[in-house]
């Protein structure tokens, strides 16, 4: 095939991604009356968003008083101050009113007696500024995400977008002046390439825990989108902090739900000692997520781990009762007695810290346009690009994220960029002239994998690249092991560039998705390790033990990793909220 | 221990027609599922096509026939299956690559059901108001991951496949009726009082043998008709 023959299809709006981000966006810009285009690499309802659990926050204060501004201020706090203020005031003011839409779209929350939705607490959640625990959580049972996902692929089946099931984005295109153009694609079905034009690209494509041997992410979530960006010339923001949610099951990586400690339950030793009470006296096992993960890392280190290797925790549920753990929690009871054989209505769960979330992501601002730095103005948005969900970093999580932000993060930046892209098709009516060199290399890039002869197998690089992940850029960090993770990395990626598949056939060639994918992994895992070994301080998921304090006179600042000459710059952190006084740094107890 | 696999081939681009294939997996750990095993033999052959993601039985990517049996490979352990252990493509539907098929007419009929809630009053600025008892009603129906073995293993679909709705769309199909929220009740059962769409089920049952999800759609399209027969008095 040559660049030529290849068709271009135009829409107002791209979307690649069909993730509970790119679905909410799609939907509101579907029913704005814009043309849409959802590219996306699987069926959208096998996205990853369908694999969210214990809920999403929203101070609807169904069960416990409540109100956005406390919400806020647990978010800031947990974010260890690196969050970005005036947007965390933004999302938790619109939470109520998105999961009301979200319950209007049928989504079959769970209910409390009164007929309104049932919410739980969740970890870092308080009342009145750091009091008693909040329930703010919304929640449909454990499968919250699931309920969420499938009653947004509904409604955009009843606003009838526009899908590319199962094609994959190779890049975006772009012209000289920068304006993003769309991207070039391809049918994995047949592996037809296309052009899809766009006025507005929106990147919704979710996290890269596959980063890491061990972790809750689905095999699909390799950073594409993040990817893309750095290709584009697009910084990462904050790519040091990954979150290792406390309780994945150990040594496998499922996960259960924080929403299980949400309903009582809670961890124990090898002593059968609730360790928790040590590590954060008042909240306990509803610390914030990195608060928990290095309580648990250090049992284990220490020597009170369970198990014949005492290499784990064991997460206790037996005494909410059969009850509790079937109408409330049935979808983690059954992951447990598929994988564990154990019922934990009867016995103790086995866990372990596990790669779970990126908090860093794409920069954007709290209408989803991807913001750089030029010149002297740190944020300057790229025209006609927008990023939301976990690909993006707003900021709203900063260095940790809490349990229950996540779900509300897609959602509320997926409808708040959609509503920025209708302002902006008012305004810009017309496809700008595509640039043919762009499309020249995007096409490279694909066909690079034509090459044949000797080469490494793209297996044993990518099984080498989570491996080094996992060794060197984990739940606690040193200058020496971050610096070995930059040079086992790098050299990784110089052999990438020399590997060759084997299959070159055009129809449903997983081979070749899997080769690309391991190339948008291994930008974004580069730009995960030289942002951590960049940042010598304590914050947030970024636990460094030669720097264990957080040092806000000179970190109070966030990360951006350019892919050019793999350099880092800095922004500030915009600690001026929309309305109210901002949150000062105060150190974080539990 | 070591496992014998057969598993069905097709590349229309290379293959004059599909073939079995046989793969030996050694050191077969004890907990490990088929997944696991077919993720491994695709390191070694990585032409070895099939659908996954999440790998805890949610995203509904992996369902295919497992010695007879349609089910989701990721949550199916290797220690309960009969060697060689038979892996092929879910029936009925056409076959792009190896055990990948074309799902196409299994999603058309998803969206012959109108499957979203339908809410024609003005929308209140808070939820809709539902008793738990009336969310219960749900439990059963909602958790569907369309991952299609239901269907692809139900009689009725494979002789009409064109105008039988299927299990998994009529599972939907009740999970609407069944919501307390939802007011197009008539429209819905209007739509279905046909010959094949719904009446073509003739509760052989597959369908609730091989659902991952242990769900029960003969019981959902006894529901349904039950609701026609009422309506009708």
């Amino acid at each position: 095939m040559t660049i030529n023959s290849i068709q271009t299809r135009r829409f107002d709006t791209l979307i690649i991604g069909a993730g509970g981000g790119g679905l909410r966006a799609a939907l509101q810009l579907a029913e704005a009356d814009a043309s849409v285009a959802v590219v996306s690499k699987v069926f959208p309802t096998r996205s990853h968003t369908v694999a969210a659990q214990g809920g999403m926050n929203a101070a609807l204060a169904n069960v416990l008083p409540d109100n956005w501004h406390w919400h806020m201020f647990d978010t800031v706090k947990g974010s260890d101050y690196l969050g970005d203020q005036d947007a965390i005031e933004y999302m938790c003011r619109a939470a109520p009113k998105v999961v009301y839409e979200l319950e209007h779209f049928g989504v079959p929350f769970s209910r409390l007696d009164n007929g309104r939705i049932y919410q739980r607490p969740f970890g870092g959640q308080s009342q009145n500024f750091g009091g008693e625990q909040a329930a703010r959580t919304c929640a449909a049972a454990d499968r919250t995400g699931h309920a969420i996902l499938h009653s947004l692929y509904q409604q955009n089946i009843r606003a009838r977008t526009h899908f590319f099931d199962e094609y994959f984005a190779v890049d975006l295109l772009k012209d000289d002046e920068g304006n993003v153009l769309g991207a070039f694609v391809f049918d994995i079905h047949t592996g037809e390439e296309i052009i899809i034009e766009a006025k507005t690209t929106l990147i919704a494509t979710g996290g890269a825990g596959q980063l890491f041997r061990t972790t809750t992410n689905a095999l699909i979530n390799t950073g594409d989108g993040m990817a893309m960006a750095l290709r584009a010339g697009v910084p990462l923001q904050d790519m040091e902090f990954f979150q290792f949610h406390p309780t994945g099951i150990a040594g496998r990586g499922m996960l259960i739900t924080e929403g299980a400690r949400g309903e009582g339950g809670y961890l124990v030793n090898a002593m059968g000692e609730r360790l928790m009470e040590r590590y954060a006296p008042k909240a306990k096992d509803l610390a914030s997520r990195d608060v928990v993960s290095r309580a648990i890392y250090t049992e284990v280190k220490e020597g009170r781990g369970c198990g014949p290797n005492k290499d784990h925790v064991m997460l206790k549920l037996d005494h909410l009762g059969e009850d509790v753990l079937q109408k409330r929690l049935p979808g983690i009871r059954q992951t447990c007695i598929t994988f564990l054989g154990i019922d934990p209505a009867e016995q103790a769960i086995p866990v372990y810290p596990t790669a779970h979330y990126t908090m860093g992501g794409i920069p954007t601002d709290r209408y989803g346009q991807v913001v750089v730095p030029v010149k002297d103005t740190p944020e300057e948005p790229v025209n006609g690009l927008y990023a939301a969900g976990e690909c993006a970093c707003v900021s709203v999580h900063g260095a940790n994220r809490l349990g229950g932000n996540s779900l509300l993060d897609i959602l509320v930046f997926g409808r708040s960029a959609a509503n920025h892209i209708i302002g902006y098709l008012k305004e810009n009516r017309y496809h700008r002239p595509m640039n043919e060199a762009s499309v020249e290399k995007a096409w490279q890039r694909l066909h690079r994998w034509d090459k044949t002869g000797e080469g490494e197998s793209v297996e044993r690089i990518r099984a080498d690249l989570k491996k080094s992940m996992e060794d060197n850029c984990g739940v606690f960090r040193t200058q020496e092991v971050l610096d070995n993770g930059i040079k086992e990395v790098s050299a990784i990626a110089e052999r990438l560039k020399e590997a060759r598949i084997s299959d070159h056939t055009g129809m449903f060639n997983t081979a070749r998705v899997e080769a690309l994918e391991l190339e948008n992994l291994m930008d974004v895992a580069l730009a995960t390790v030289y942002s951590a070994s960049a940042r010598t301080e304590s914050r947030g998921a970024h636990s460094r033990i030669d720097y264990p304090e957080r040092d806000d006179k000179n970190w109070m600042k966030h990360s951006l990793y350019s892919s050019e000459g793999r350099k880092l710059d800095y922004k500030p952190v915009r600690t001026k909220p929309m309305s109210v006084t901002s949150f000062p740094p105060r150190p974080r107890v539990y | 221990m070591t496992m014998r696999f057969r598993i069905y081939r097709y590349n229309p681009e290379a293959d004059q027609k599909p073939y079995m294939q046989d793969y030996e997996l050694q050191d077969v750990g004890g907990d490990m599922m088929l997944l696991d095993a077919l993720l491994i033999l695709k390191e070694q052959d990585p032409t070895l096509t099939f659908r996954r993601s999440c790998r805890e039985g949610v995203c509904g990517s992996d369902g295919m026939n497992i010695n007879g049996t349609n089910g989701l490979a990721c949550i199916t352990p290797l220690s309960g299956l009969k060697q060689p252990v038979e892996v092929r493509p879910m029936p009925r539907l056409p076959v792009i690559r190896d055990l990948i098929v074309d799902m196409d007419q299994f999603y058309k009929q998803y969206r012959d059901v109108k499957p979203f809630l339908t809410v024609k009053d003005p929308l209140p600025e808070a939820e809709l108001q539902q008793t738990p008892k009336q969310r219960d009603r749900l439990d059963g129906l909602y958790e569907c991951i369309l991952c299609g073995c239901c269907s692809t293993q139900c009689p009725s679909f494979w002789w009409n496949p064109d105008k039988f709705l299927g299990p998994a769309a009529l599972l939907q199909a009740a999970r609407f009726l069944c919501d307390s929220r939802d007011q197009a009740t008539q429209e819905r059962l209007e739509a279905l009082d046909d010959p094949f769409k719904l009446f073509r089920c003739h509760t052989i049952m597959n369908c609730v043998d091989v659902c991952p999800k242990g769900l029960n759609p003969t019981k959902a399209i006894g529901e349904i008709k039950k609701m026609m027969v009422k309506k009708s008095l």
